[in-house]
């Protein structure tokens, strides 16, 4: 079986986002990136996978500017094999990587698709649900646990209600949620020689897609902001506020 | 303008995030509202009683049992052509089958919709909350998820006509195996009055019969979990609230031993009111409460309990 594991390169999420003062967007120059933290997880699951002998081959990508590729490195450091860059400067929306993964795929000969449930940047959630509709594959989102059995695979999900469990034929497209698993950190020679594993460099345009943005940004705004209000001395005086606001 | 909102149901009954939905969908044109479910006759019911409501379109089959997102996108596709816009609420729900339904018309989807400012542009949170966005779309079917806390739920007192969809039958990609919920008999978290919620200061599962008690003497209050709480095994994922989980927005929250990271004030700040009680005079949950208590929890909760 083998694996893809597509990779977001995301403003890192210890990171306290600021507006840009043209409300253009939000300020990312000299701000530290980082691997999307759902992607580190489905990076995680794949490699346990291959360890477990289920995997024979886990391929990690990202799409978007050159520096991506160190996101990629850093998921072949965790113990990927290999990485596939597709280089672009347009803004990557849900729908348009989606069919660049599409190609990747059918190129590569994937069965399995392990990415994660959301990019913390656009918060879209978005892209493995229109990958596994574009490919006609079946989907499994917010995964809490994954069991692979033979041509099938069992899902916990997390879902409001509780945690459900589904069946799907694999090939499939499976979006982690956050308590798959906790990802390793890579060992610093393995940092070493994931410098050296194969890369391979391509464009939307090999694949024959067309990216350009289906949505457009017309204004990114602070939201309103809650302030801080009183310190109570106890619970005594908390209650007596609650009544006296008619919140209980 | 026609609009379509999927409604969200568990075969008897209608989910409210459905009513804000239906809200946000009557800024945009005139509403129909689908419901796809097995032997869910009182979901469409319940469906047309909803004022705003111009007609119920009812896909009785048991490939629609448990909202299969393979097979409920399908259906969604089939009966797209009479519609400009597509919506359902933004939870695990909507967010499953959206972007499927997205893909297959090969249109975008806006995810988390705040606010409808005309039919083609929408605000919507990115950031976990930390930024708000205007964005629009070119595309010609807009598919959007409501982020149910920003719309009121749309009042009973409509009659619309409930008509029936043929199935568009399983897709055979995948099956339903099971549901375990935590069984909770008490008020929905995502739609209950108030809402009081532990975090890793409660320091163990035992201790959360504590929050438990103090919720039973509080009017429709539900029970909520930072995800510190649930990552500690204290209590189960579906009483997470924050931004992987629940959001939520009560007209009251009460924090307790939670110190507020960015992740959970994403699913929380929007409350009426908010109180913390947490023993850190410092923590960042604090900033955005109305009324603090710098205290220890496992003082606070008896009393509260005794004094409600």
């Amino acid at each position: 079986m083998k694996i893809l594991v597509p990779i977001k390169r995301v403003v890192d999420y210890n990171v306290k986002v600021r507006v840009k003062s043209d409300n253009s967007g939000v300020e990312t120059a000299n701000v530290k990136m980082s691997m999307n933290p759902f992607d580190e997880i489905a990076a995680e699951e794949a490699i346990r996978l291959k360890e477990a002998g289920t995997a024979t081959e886990d391929i990690a990508d990202s799409i978007g500017e050159a520096k991506c590729e160190e996101v990629i490195r850093t998921a072949i450091a965790m113990g990927a094999d290999r990485g596939i860059l597709v280089k672009t400067d347009v803004e990557t929306q849900p729908l348009g990587v989606a069919k660049v993964l599409k190609a990747i795929i059918e190129q590569e000969g994937i069965n399995l698709v392990l990415m994660g449930k959301q990019a913390i940047d656009d918060d879209f959630n978005q892209t493995g649900q229109m990958l596994s509709a574009l490919l006609n594959w079946p989907q499994a989102t917010f995964a809490s646990n994954i069991t692979i059995n033979g041509d099938s695979a069992e899902v916990a999900r997390e879902v409001d209600a509780g945690s459900e469990t589904i069946k799907v034929n694999l090939p499939a497209v499976i979006t982690s949620d956050l308590r798959l698993n906790e990802p390793r950190y890579p060992a610093l020679p393995n940092i070493m020689k994931a410098r050296n594993k194969p890369m391979d460099t391509k464009t939307p345009e090999d694949y024959g897609v067309d990216m350009t943005p289906r949505i457009k940004t017309l204004k990114v705004e602070e939201p309103s902001v809650r302030t801080a209000g009183i310190k109570v001395e106890s619970t005594a005086e908390l209650i007596e506020k609650l009544k006296a606001q008619g919140a209980i | 303008m026609k609009v379509l909102v999927i409604a969200e149901h568990d075969n008897n009954n209608l989910k409210a995030s459905t009513l804000n939905t239906i809200t946000a969908a009557a800024k945009l044109g005139d509403v129909d509202v689908l419901v796809a479910g097995s032997n869910c006759s009182a979901v469409a019911e319940a469906a047309a009683k909803v004022n705003g409501v111009a007609k119920v379109l009812k896909a009785d089959d048991a490939a629609y049992a448990n909202a299969l997102a393979e097979n409920l996108a399908t259906l969604i596709c089939e009966l797209s052509s009479n519609y400009s816009h597509i919506l359902a609420p933004s939870n695990t729900f909507g967010k499953n089958f959206m972007p499927r339904v997205a893909a297959l018309l090969d249109v975008s989807q806006i995810t988390d919709v705040l606010e409808v400012v005309s039919e083609d542009t929408f605000k919507r949170p990115i950031y976990a909350g930390n930024a708000i966005a205007t964005v629009q779309t070119s595309d010609s079917i807009k598919i959007l998820t409501v982020r149910t806390t920003a719309f009121e739920k749309a009042s009973e007192g409509g009659s619309a006509s409930v008509e029936d969809v043929a199935s568009k039958g399983d897709s055979g990609l995948s099956s339903f195996v099971k549901l375990e919920g935590s069984g909770s008999e008490g008020p929905d978290l995502s739609s209950s009055r108030a809402v009081i919620s532990g975090g890793r200061g409660m320091a163990s599962k035992e201790n959360f019969v504590l929050i438990e008690k103090v919720a039973a003497k509080i009017n429709d209050c539900a029970i909520g979990a930072s995800r510190a709480a649930v990552d500690a095994g204290y209590i189960s994922n579906d009483y997470q609230v924050g931004q992987t989980g629940k959001i939520v927005a009560p007209e009251l929250y009460i924090a307790v031993g939670i110190s507020g990271a960015i992740q959970h004030l994403a699913g929380m700040k929007d409350s009426k009111i908010i109180v913390a009680i947490n023993k850190d005079e410092n923590a960042s949950i604090f900033e955005v409460a109305d009324y603090g208590l710098v205290a220890d929890l496992f003082d606070v909760l008896p009393e509260m309990e005794n004094l409600l």
